[in-house]
Formats: structure tokens, C-alpha cells, sequence
């Protein structure tokens, strides 16, 4: 808790007796917040025990909407990873390349991907499987939703790669050059394993925001992933509060057990033998069609307080 | 070439005025929202703290579009919740996107706020202590000014991701730059030029967005 020590001393009495006097207030606030939420639900019939069973007595709640959808949105979710990985770090290596006809195109390339919402890139990607290719109608949201996230995401992770290779120490480009390595060879055997470490838990962070931008293609694509069951149920059970809650809670603990692979990976890498103590972190405001832009390399173990 | 492009019939300045609009608005308020944030998560009373902590990580995790939905499917047609825009559908939309982008775009405010409060040297807090401030005072006089300033890079990613992320407006409804994509798109057969104008669009809008706000921050940097 380095925050703690900016901000203020540790507490004497008087100090003690407003905390107190405040967290009161608040509780209070909060208090009279959750009872108007509830006196709200509750005047629309939205706490009926019979909108919120059917999610435990009703299986085929689960087994027809919420696990096939959850699954869709995983399925996107990891091609659009596994394609968008090798593109990235061809775009990254291709970024610090030394000549410059190959550098300025691959800069051009993913500052373009990465300045265009996500979802523009959807919809292109829909219309242009619509009208170049035979892919089958039913199938077609499915690619448009994969196809946006590649471009984006490549992007975002190219930088990620360009960030990871950049922070290695410059001592093992001159070891390399020293023993006569090829810049390929310096590339391939020298660095790039290097950067892997660097690189991974920013990589798995990224997979947060591509799961939470597949609910754009369920809900203006019509793929029917986890979001889009939503609609489904609520259709069937007159739940609209009760099912957005329900999917909102699965969402979150997903992106939650991912988040904290990713914490932990950190934390292993940090301590491995093979690192050199730097992790590359992608700006938090990565998220829907992110940012991109912040890549920041944090230095060794920085002793932050709360880890998110 | 661009023939297709019948002002008349598609108003594309329009709809881009929308998406600066909305941009405006949640960018207003999810500043505002995301400092007070960031005030609980730092403050010294353990409730608020949790209060701040679960709200950034509910939020965070949630998928954008699904808020957004919850807001119109949940707040307004389930719960009768209008925003004081009664029968004006137009205004109704955009009052409700905009709540749903400051609810989730202020949680990363709140994270790039808070990481800028940690860049503040524990020797200025102490020294603002010694003369008496409170813990008020600390933060407003002393540690935000000089948190705010470290904190533009960050908060100008966030702003340029928000940007973009207005085009989800479309999915309740609001006549955004995407939803006019969309309708042209599958009225015109010039598939191409269209996306080429609207990419070019949102172009026009984030990079400049970016290469200001990037000097600026260079420009405010406190040098240490």
C-alpha cells in the first residue's frame, strides 16, 4: 500500500473519530442507494422468486442458452488469440526492422488498426464475407467477429512485442553482434525468447479485452454468443434484470480468473530464473477496441501496493 | 466514385457530430466520476476503499456493450427509468449511452488517476502535513495538481478509447457514426469507399486527439 504513506499519517484519535464519523456517512449513503435500488426492483416485480429460479431449478436455462453462448464467446475469443499472436509479433519485429521500407508500411499498418473502433472493422469484415466469399450466412457473424478482432488486436499486440524486445537489456544485441550473429539469428535466438517472458502477461491481459468486445458481434451481428443469451432468456422467462445480472456475473468472474492467470504469471516471471526482471504492461485503457497507445515498461518489482 | 455519397440522404457530418457529442459528455463525466473514484480508493476509510476497489473491478470486467444494453433494456423499458428526456426517444438514447460509457470508462480514469497519485514523492505529502494541511487539503492543494499532470499520457489513451468505443451507442439505437456505416453499407454496393470513409473519420478524430494531448503532456511533465 505505497499510496497510504503519500496520503496520510497513521491515524490518531481525532483522526480515528472522523474516519469513523465518515465511513458512517457513507455506509449510510450507500445504504439509502440500495434501498432505492431494491424499492425499485421490487415495485416492477423484478425480485420475484420466479424470475430468478429458473436459473437454478430450470437446467435448460443453462444447457440452451448461457453454456452454448459462453462457450461461442470463449471459441471467438481464442481463435481471434491464436491468429492474432503470430501477426502481432511478425507486425512488431517488422516495426523495428532497419529498413525503413519495411518499418514505415508495418508503423502505418497498426496505427491505422489501432485508431479505428473495433467494431467498424466488424462490420466490414461482416459485409466483405457477404460479398467476396461463400461463407454460409449462419456461420458468417462468427468470422466477421474473429476477422475485426484480428486486425485490432494484431495491432495492439505488435506494439506489445515491439515493447517487450525494446526493454531487453542492450548488452544482448551487442553479445550477439560480438559472436557474428545474422540479425535474423540475433532476432530468433537471442531475443525473442527473451521477450516471451516480458511479453506473456500483458498477452493474457489483451485476452480480457477480446472476450469482452466478442458481446459486440451478439449484440449488432447477430452472433450468438453469451451476451446475446440475454435476450434469449428473458424472451422465455420475462427476466430482463435477473438474466442481465446473471450474464454480467459470468463475464466477470471469466475476466477475473484471467486476470489473476495473469497477475500470477507475473509474479512467477518476475521471479524466474530467466527473466530480466522487467514486465511490459499495456496501458489499462486498453479495453473495448482499446486504446492502445500506453505500453509502459515497468522496471523490477516496484512493490505496488494493491495488484488489480 | 463517390457518387453514392448522397448527403442528402445520408447525414454523414451528423452522425459524426453525435459521436463528438457523446464523446464530450462521457469524456465530462467519467472524469469527474473517476477522480471521486479514485478519491475512495486512496481515502483512509476502509469502507470506501472496498466500495471503490469492487465498483472498478465489477465495471471493469463487465463488457461495455452489455452495460450499455442494461441501460436501455434494463434501466428504461424494465424499470420505467427515463432520465428526465420523458417521450423524446432521440434524447433518451443518448442520455442513456452516456450513463453507460461514464460508468465504465471512469473506472480506467480511476486507475490512471490513482497510478498517477503513486508517481507523487512521499517527501511532498509529509512536507504538505508538516504545515498542518488536512487530508483535503493534501490531496487537493498537493498531491492532485502534481498527480493530474503525470496522469495526461494515460488519461489521453483512455479519452482516445472512448472515442471509439461511442460506437456502441448503435446497439440501442442511437444514430452514431457506426449505426450510419451499417445502414450504408447495406444500401449501397460500394462497400470499400464507405468503410474507407468512415475509418478515415474516426481517424480524423483520435489522432489528432492523440498528438495534442501527447505534447501536452510532455509539455506539464513535472520535472523531477
Amino acid at each position: 500500500m505505497s499510496d497510504l504513506s503519500v496520503l496520510y499519517d497513521a491515524p490518531g484519535p481525532r483522526a480515528r473519530r472522523r474516519n469513523v464519523l465518515i465511513a458512517t456517512l457513507f455506509v449510510i449513503l450507500l445504504a439509502a442507494g440500495a434501498w432505492w435500488l431494491y424499492g425499485t426492483l421490487d415495485d416492477n416485480g423484478e425480485l420475484d422468486a420466479r424470475k430468478w429460479d429458473p436459473f437454478v431449478t430450470d437446467s435448460r436455462v443453462w444447457t440452451t442458452y448461457l453454456l452454448p453462448g459462453l462457450q461461442a464467446t470463449l471459441t471467438a475469443a481464442a481463435l481471434a488469440m491464436v491468429i492474432a499472436l503470430p501477426l502481432g509479433a511478425i507486425l512488431g519485429i517488422g516495426r523495428l526492422s532497419d529498413h525503413w521500407w519495411i518499418s514505415k508500411p508495418v508503423g502505418a499498418i497498426v496505427e491505422f488498426f489501432r485508431a479505428i473502433p473495433v467494431l467498424l472493422l466488424m462490420l466490414f469484415a461482416n459485409e466483405a464475407y457477404a460479398m467476396w466469399t461463400d461463407v454460409d450466412r449462419s456461420d458468417r457473424p462468427m468470422y466477421a467477429v474473429v476477422t475485426g478482432l484480428v486486425l485490432y488486436n494484431a495491432s495492439v499486440l505488435a506494439e506489445v512485442v515491439k515493447a517487450g524486445i525494446l526493454s531487453l537489456p542492450k548488452g544482448q544485441r551487442d553479445a550477439a553482434q560480438a559472436i557474428g550473429m545474422r540479425k535474423s539469428q540475433m532476432m530468433t535466438f537471442v531475443l525473442l525468447p527473451q521477450a516471451v517472458t516480458v511479453m506473456l502477461p500483458a498477452i493474457v491481459s489483451q485476452l480480457v479485452v477480446i472476450v469482452k468486445d466478442t458481446a459486440l458481434g451478439g449484440a449488432l451481428l447477430g452472433y450468438s454468443e453469451l451476451m446475446r443469451s440475454v435476450g434469449l432468456v428473458s424472451a422465455n422467462y420475462g427476466n430482463v434484470i435477473a438474466s442481465f445480472v446473471v450474464v454480467a456475473v459470468i463475464f466477470i468472474v471469466v475476466n477475473f480468473l484471467i486476470t489473476s492467470f495473469a497477475s500470477w504469471l507475473e509474479g512467477k516471471l518476475r521471479r524466474g530464473k530467466r527473466s530480466t526482471g522487467v514486465t511490459v504492461t499495456v496501458d489499462p485503457g486498453a479495453q473495448v477496441g482499446g486504446v492502445g497507445g500506453g505500453m509502459a515498461v515497468a522496471a523490477p518489482p516496484s512493490g505496488d501496493g494493491e495488484k488489480a | 466514385m463517390f457518387e453514392f455519397l448522397d448527403l442528402e440522404r445520408y447525414d454523414l457530418f451528423g452522425a459524426f457530430w453525435v459521436t463528438v457529442q457523446l464523446t464530450f459528455y462521457s469524456a465530462v463525466g467519467s472524469l469527474i466520476w473517476g477522480t471521486i473514484l479514485a478519491g475512495m480508493r486512496v481515502s483512509p476509510v476502509p469502507i470506501m476503499r472496498a466500495f471503490g476497489t469492487a465498483y472498478v473491478h465489477i465495471f471493469r470486467n463487465t463488457p461495455l456493450t452489455l452495460i450499455i444494453l442494461a441501460c436501455s433494456q434494463g434501466l428504461y423499458f424494465t424499470l420505467n427509468f427515463d432520465m428526465g428526456a420523458g417521450k423524446d426517444l432521440e434524447a433518451l438514447g443518448f442520455r442513456l449511452a452516456v450513463l453507460g460509457f461514464v460508468a465504465y470508462t471512469a473506472t480506467f480514469v480511476c486507475e490512471a488517476v490513482r497510478s498517477g497519485i503513486n508517481t507523487v514523492p512521499v517527501g511532498q505529502a509529509e512536507a504538505a502535513r508538516a504545515l498542518g494541511l488536512n487530508f483535503f487539503q493534501v490531496l487537493r492543494l498537493i498531491v492532485l495538481p502534481q498527480a493530474y499532470r503525470s496522469v495526461v499520457a494515460p488519461l489521453a489513451n483512455v479519452l482516445i478509447a472512448l472515442t471509439k468505443n461511442t460506437t456502441i451507442a448503435s446497439a440501442i439505437g442511437v444514430a452514431e457514426a457506426s449505426a450510419l456505416m451499417k445502414a450504408m453499407i447495406e444500401n449501397e454496393a460500394q462497400l470499400i469507399p464507405i468503410a474507407a470513409i468512415f475509418a478515415l473519420g474516426f481517424i480524423i478524430l483520435t489522432l489528432p486527439m492523440g498528438l495534442f494531448l501527447g505534447w501536452v503532456s510532455k509539455r506539464v511533465a513535472v520535472k523531477r
